[in-house]
């Protein structure tokens, strides 16, 4: 069951619009990835891992994922998001593994007509995938190590 | 019956190892394979908030557990 090319999304997409995975990526490629003729515009969101949390200096951060979950609800997200705000196309990829200060962790990238809904349809990709994808942080600095509690949304 | 369980983040900490097989009473519901976890790893009582999936998805505390099924149980969630 892999929602990757639902019936709302192109058929020529050649990037896959679920990713989890280690790797690194390029921005540029998902985005060439995402457009279409009639796209006027891309909202990207990049999270790179920050050197430093509630004051103290972040060394690297570990990423642990439950990965067929995580996929799965990455899937819903992204079909929620295109139907919600009728968008074109939208684009997720979230690194897990050990990743040093400044690397990227997660892009989320929506094509769309027009920019409205991309800048609402991508806040509501982010702060989905805060809410219920099981995708955890873990900090580890000089002082010890810790997993980041929940931001939540409240 | 025995279901496996997989357990994440600081619950895999906590409990020390990431998966376990479990032999349940036909019938257990979700709730009741929560608390037989915590009442056997006492120190998961540090934690706030212990998930619960079944099968890849949210689960009803009140789901009946079936053979087969894939449990996992984890801390909210911190991703993005």
């Amino acid at each position: 069951m892999r929602g990757t090319r639902s019936p709302s999304s192109r058929p020529s997409a050649v990037v896959e619009m679920i990713r989890v995975t280690r790797e690194d990526f390029s921005v540029d490629e998902i985005i060439a990835g995402l457009k279409s003729r009639s796209t006027g515009g891309v909202v990207s969101f990049l999270g790179v891992v920050r050197g430093e949390s509630k004051g103290k200096p972040v060394e690297h951060v570990e990423i642990e994922v439950y990965e067929e979950m995580a996929r799965r609800q990455l899937e819903a997200i992204r079909e929620e998001a295109i139907s919600r705000f009728g968008v074109e196309e939208a684009a997720i990829v979230h690194r897990y593994g050990s990743l040093k200060v400044g690397e990227n962790i997660l892009l989320v990238a929506v094509a769309s007509a027009h920019r409205a809904e991309a800048f609402d349809a991508c806040r509501y990709v982010i702060d989905e995938i805060k809410r219920r994808v099981p995708i955890w942080k873990k900090e580890v600095t000089p002082e010890g190590e810790w997993w980041v509690e929940s931001e939540g949304l409240e | 019956m025995r279901i496996r369980v997989r357990y994440f983040a600081s619950v895999k900490e906590w409990v020390g190892a990431k998966e376990e097989t479990l032999e349940l009473p036909e019938g257990t519901t979700v709730e009741g394979l929560r608390r037989r976890v915590l009442a056997a790893n006492r120190r998961l009582e540090n934690l706030d908030q212990v998930l619960v999936a079944v099968n890849g998805s949210f689960a009803d505390l009140r789901r009946v557990i079936v053979e087969g099924d894939e449990v996992a149980l984890f801390p909210p969630v911190s991703g993005g």
